[in-house]
């Protein structure tokens, strides 16, 4: 027997439309995706043969071998890209969150003033050329750990999401009932409001993980030293440069440059796109639902 | 006495806003003040305080340029698409994805769809590289194996065009219907019910509830995106088609000009005074989009 359908739901044929166009609409943005992969895994000379196919005409591990094998600066680049993703999300996170409880407290009598020190800032900016000047000339920020960094810190827009889930997921009166108990004011926000608002930490967190792992404009703006490049910055400078994954292999083993006649250099390039990406992508699914929560809270103005 | 009483007994919440005062002082207010340069002779031997003021002299510049007003032309026209287009394609797609009873499927699909946000555009610029490379790009060999004519893809600035904004729309419309997505799934169910039993048809239901179920979120972003339209995404823009100087007529918008004729050029007056007017407009565009929000209906106003 038929299953019965759904009050009100669409059509049978509708269904079967609705369900191919969101086939299309998927395959469309996963499969350019798998193009970089199956590139990363042929044969070199296949590729030289037949360019870049969807099917590798010989299946090769050369590419991924070779940009392991392949010395210092791209390990460094991982390197560095794991501690400015890790420091930038502590911080980040944790700032936005220091400002947005006190401007969630309803006692709080400055509100006014620092909700709108940080409206300014998300109507009006001063723009590139002031904050290149500005990091450059004054911060002296160019190649410096910072650089890669404090540009990308405090987003004004987060403050008001995670401070609209702090006033209601957080009742005043336990705070004031806490602070009648004696409690300081950073206790409170430690043992209280932080483990109350694993959520939105999460969330800010996540979109901070994001942004950090994939900015690489911070690297071209500021840092000219090969020993700060991040991962993003060495993979940008690789698509236009092919003389550089060339190089790769100078920084590599002896025996990498002894073979520079058969170097994978298209193979490794599409592998070192896989092997720079393969965290993020690897996790999303399973964290999207963060996502989605992180915007439909911020879809509450305040 | 009383003031500092009240500074007082909020001391330890004042400390804790102090990082991202600091923060926000250095990312934002210093730059804000960084404007005047726009107004200046930079000259680095001077200091950026000591440096004369020459007063529009930037801006007379600017607009005698002959690039300028087609580098705006371009931001404003591809910002314009990007946001009509991708609020079209990512309410479509909410509504459509709505409509898939089966929840798993739904699932699935809509985690396929948000993949393109989540790479950068330094990767986008590689998958759209491994499709158009003139060497080995897939597109290039397929047109040679079906014998049609050859085409230099990174050299032709008509074909950046529909390509920009296809690019654009690929990494953002999954991840956009999420926030319609979810306001759908919030919605009354019993209202469609009764609309359904008085007769009225799918569409019908999608143009009378569900369209202006969803208005709030549309304006809302409509706003947010309109102080951004004289913004280009320099990602988009600069690295995805790889700062090709044959594809600037199609590829050019104020931000990879600005940071060409910075970084390039070092011309700091030019890029300055394009800055400039830049913040102003993007200003006065978000408070004036609010006002006309605000007059139509107060209630869906961000501020």
């Amino acid at each position: 027997m038929k299953k019965k359908r759904e009050i009100n739901s669409v059509s049978a044929r509708t269904s079967v439309v609705l369900h191919i166009i969101a086939i299309i609409g998927s395959l469309l943005c996963v499969l350019p995706f798998l193009l970089v992969i199956a590139i990363s895994l042929t044969g070199e000379e296949s590729i030289m043969k037949n360019g870049y196919q969807f099917i590798p005409s010989t299946f090769s591990l050369e590419g991924y071998k070779y940009i392991f094998k392949s010395g210092e600066m791209l390990f460094r680049a991982y390197a560095n890209t794991i501690l400015v993703t890790v420091v930038g999300t502590v911080a980040g996170t944790l700032i936005v969150a220091l400002y947005a409880y006190p401007l969630s407290r309803p006692d709080f009598p400055y509100k006014k003033f620092f909700t709108t020190f940080i409206l300014i800032l998300m109507l009006f900016n001063g723009g590139f050329v002031a904050s290149y000047i500005l990091n450059v000339r004054i911060l002296m920020l160019k190649n410096t750990f910072f650089a890669l960094v404090l540009p990308s810190l405090g987003g004004g827009f987060y403050v008001f999401v995670t401070r609209t889930f702090f006033q209601q997921s957080i009742p005043y009166e336990i705070i004031e009932s806490a602070k009648i108990d004696g409690c300081s004011e950073s206790r409170i926000f430690l043992k209280m409001i932080i483990p109350l608002s694993l959520p939105v930490l999460a969330v800010n967190g996540l979109i901070n993980i994001y942004g950090f792992w994939n900015n690489w404009q911070n690297c071209l703006y500021y840092i000219t030293d090969d020993k700060l490049f991040t991962l993003q910055y060495v993979m940008q400078q690789a698509l236009r440069d092919m003389q550089l994954m060339k190089n790769l292999a100078a920084s590599g083993s002896a025996e990498l440059q002894l073979s520079n006649i058969t170097l994978p250099a298209e193979s490794a390039r599409m592998a070192m796109v896989i092997v720079g990406i393969g965290p993020i992508v690897a996790v999303y699914p399973f964290i999207q639902k963060y996502f989605v929560k992180g915007l439909t809270v911020g879809a509450i103005k305040g | 006495m009383k003031k500092i009483q009240r500074v007082n007994k909020y001391k330890a919440l004042l400390v804790m806003m102090l990082p991202m005062v600091i923060v926000q002082i250095l990312n934002g207010y210093l730059p804000l003040f960084g404007l005047t340069i726009a107004f200046k002779d930079v000259d680095y031997s001077k200091g950026l305080l000591g440096s004369d003021w020459i007063g529009l002299k930037n801006f007379e510049f600017m607009f005698a340029s002959s690039d300028i007003w087609h580098i705006i032309a371009n931001t404003i026209v591809y910002n314009l698409i990007f946001i009509v287009l991708g609020m079209a394609m990512a309410v479509a797609l909410a509504i459509m994805l709505n409509e898939i009873r089966n929840r798993f499927m739904a699932k699935t699909y809509q985690t396929l769809l948000i993949l393109p946000y989540f790479l950068s555009m330094v990767v986008v610029s590689y998958i759209v590289y491994a499709f158009l490379s003139p060497q080995y790009g897939f597109i290039p060999e397929l047109f040679a194996k079906l014998g049609l004519p050859e085409i230099d893809w990174y050299s032709d600035p008509d074909l950046w065009r529909p390509l920009l904004v296809g690019i654009k729309m690929w990494s953002s419309v999954g991840y956009n219907s999420i926030i319609y997505l979810a306001t759908l799934a919030g919605m009354d169910t019993s209202l469609f019910e009764a609309a359904m039993i008085d007769g009225a048809s799918k569409w019908q239901q999608i143009r009378y509830i569900t369209l202006p179920m969803l208005k709030t979120v549309m304006t809302v972003t409509l706003i947010l995106s309109l102080g951004g339209i004289i913004k280009g995404d320099f990602g988009l823009f600069y690295q995805v088609p790889m700062n090709s100087p044959q594809l600037y007529p199609a590829t050019d918008v104020i931000d990879t000009y600005v940071y060409r004729s910075l970084t390039q050029l070092g011309d700091i007056g030019m890029s300055s005074a394009v800055g400039f007017m830049q913040s102003v407009v993007g200003c006065i565009l978000v408070i004036a989009a609010n006002k006309i929000v605000k007059f139509i209906d107060s209630d869906q106003a961000i501020f």
